[in-house]
């Protein structure tokens, strides 16, 4: 579990988070929603260590994130950003392969390659995997990226807006994996989203933020509620259900 | 796996090029009359082009990866400047008789330690604070060499004419007058951490990625990049000791080296680039040294080499 206690971090004179406390129920999907600059980005940077917290504990699986050994940790938690340039000659399966270096430090054994053939193949991109990532489409690569996430086989994963620069089929591909990985593996994902279309249909548990702080909180069908939302981003809402599906109209 | 075999190929290639002019520099022209002379001078000169064609291109491919920017050398942290603006001191106060300038030892270490603190200053810049990044450090760096330069450059127009001239000995990289003195120190230096480096190799591997995937795969990322910046300076340092000033080639070789070698693994990156730096360091100063008999120094071809390259590098960039 992933727990949240104070949480602050601070640049220049502004809390960009704001004594945040909260705790990510596990084998959900968890959504971080709210307008631009509510601080979830860093928030979920900071839970990952990558960015530092000026105060406040973060506890994963009850050990606080300064205590946890860097390579083990990382056996745990994983986080995907949302610039992912690298300049470098790779293929998608030597990408793919630098997730299995928490476990094999540089050395793969076959285990770990089954791993990246498992996770290629999840992201339907055995047939690409021997091709460079320079040469791939913005969505292709981004596929990439969750397939070493994926091939890290860890138990909490976090994403920051994986769903940018994302056509709608490939939106939808993503959500789907992200699904069947909470569902079927049994993991717990974090995932910062825009479009609060994607958070009502496929996530458990939505968490919304404003100017630093946790504004509210709860299952998705609590949370989509037009006055809940009018709270968070100061617009009307109209909410329908269509198969069964909560969808929102603000335009 | 077939880019590894042709990687593995071009490396065999470049470690017999390396050998053959190797020996075609310490052989060339000796007869019986003058094996022992000629030996004497050139084994020394030869030991020293291979430790410093090593430590720069070692230094630079490992700078590189760290900083993920593939026209960055580590001068661009002030070091060289650091280095002639030391020298420069030394001879405009104490002149140039004094034990500080003329005694070898004396000299480098203490030419040394003053990189050394001043990149650990650096550090602090550079992990002082959470906003400063790595770029921010570089520009500090760029700033303060300019600074040093332009304090070395007023001292020097100031200074006595002929302690200008033997100041300015050391300020071009030259393997004519190596510091043969300086030999045993940097090779004691180099070495080890050369060997010791195999360690590392994977984990450059993941560092090239960046920081923020480099932490995600569980990398202590500040503590590795302490460490293997340290490394940096010891071997430029260690470098400009020797032969003084050269890091431009740095650039040359660990930019060839990632065209030559299709792999990311710095496994093969760094020892093509090693293997690049002995070529062009010991095929330079056979041309330089036969061809042209000492008619210009090498690292005048080096920097006009590297800066071409470098401008094309450059060019190519901004296209992509």
């Amino acid at each position: 579990m992933i727990e949240l206690r104070q949480v602050v971090k601070r640049y220049g004179d502004v809390n960009v988070v704001d004594h945040v406390s909260l705790a990510i129920p596990r084998g959900k999907i968890t959504s971080l929603i709210g307008p631009n600059g509510a601080g979830k980005s860093t928030l979920l940077g900071v839970m990952s260590r990558l960015i530092k917290k000026d105060g406040g504990e973060v506890y994963i699986d009850g050990q606080e994130l300064s205590q946890w050994d860097h390579c083990l940790l990382s056996q745990r938690v994983s986080i995907l950003r949302q610039q992912n340039h690298v300049d470098l000659k790779l293929t998608v399966r030597e990408l793919v392969s630098f997730g299995r270096f928490p476990y094999a430090r540089g050395s793969l054994q076959k285990h770990d390659w089954e791993l990246v053939d498992q996770a290629l193949e999840y992201l339907k991109l055995t047939d690409m995997q021997d091709k460079y990532i320079q040469h791939l489409s913005g969505g292709q690569r981004q596929r990439a990226f969750l397939a070493m996430v994926i091939a890290q086989d860890t138990d909490y994963i976090l994403l920051d807006e994986p769903l940018n620069n994302l056509d709608m089929q490939h939106a939808v591909e993503i959500m789907r994996i992200l699904r069947s990985l909470v569902n079927v593996l049994g993991k717990t994902i974090v995932i910062v989203l825009h479009d609060i279309n994607f958070a009502s249909c496929y996530s458990d548990y939505i968490v919304a933020m404003r100017e630093g702080r946790v504004v509210q909180e709860g299952d998705q069908d609590l949370m989509m509620n037009a006055q809940v939302l009018k709270n968070i981003y100061n617009l009307d809402f109209a909410i329908t259900e269509i198969n069964e599906q909560k969808i929102c109209v603000y335009y | 796996m077939k880019a590894t075999v042709t990687d593995k190929r071009k490396l065999q290639l470049l470690a017999v090029i390396s050998l053959a002019l190797i020996a075609l520099y310490v052989l060339v022209g000796l007869n019986a009359d003058n094996w022992r002379y000629a030996l004497s001078l050139r084994l020394p000169k030869t030991l020293a082009i291979i430790l410093t064609g090593a430590a720069i291109a070692y230094s630079t491919t490992v700078f590189q990866t760290i900083t993920v920017n593939r026209v960055l050398t580590p001068s661009i942290m002030g070091l060289d400047a650091l280095y002639l603006f030391t020298q420069t001191v030394l001879v405009f106060f104490f002149g140039s008789r004094s034990v500080l300038f003329q005694t070898a030892h004396i000299n480098f270490f203490l030419s040394v330690g003053l990189m050394m603190v001043s990149a650990s200053v650096l550090y602090r810049f550079l992990f002082g604070g959470e906003s400063r990044d790595i770029y921010f450090s570089l520009l500090v760096g760029v700033i303060l060499g300019t600074l040093l330069q332009s304090a070395a450059s007023f001292l020097r127009m100031v200074m006595d004419p002929n302690e200008f001239l033997i100041l300015q000995g050391r300020m071009f990289a030259s393997f004519n007058n190596v510091n043969t003195a300086l030999l045993l120190p940097a090779a004691v230096v180099v070495i080890p951490i050369l060997l010791a480096g195999k360690g590392n190799l994977a984990l450059l591997d993941v560092l090239a990625l960046g920081r923020e995937q480099a932490i995600n795969l569980g990398v202590d990322y500040e503590r590795n990049v302490r460490r293997l910046l340290t490394t940096v300076v010891v071997f430029v340092s260690a470098a400009t000791g020797l032969v003084g000033p050269i890091t431009f080639l740095g650039l040359l070789t660990a930019n060839l080296a990632r065209e030559l070698i299709r792999s990311y693994q710095h496994r093969y990156l760094l020892t093509a680039s090693i293997l690049i730096g002995i070529i062009t360091l010991v095929g330079g100063q056979f041309v330089v040294e036969r061809l042209f008999n000492f008619a210009a120094p090498l690292s005048v071809f080096i920097n006009l080499g590297g800066g071409v390259y470098f401008v094309y590098l450059l060019l190519r960039g901004s296209q992509s």
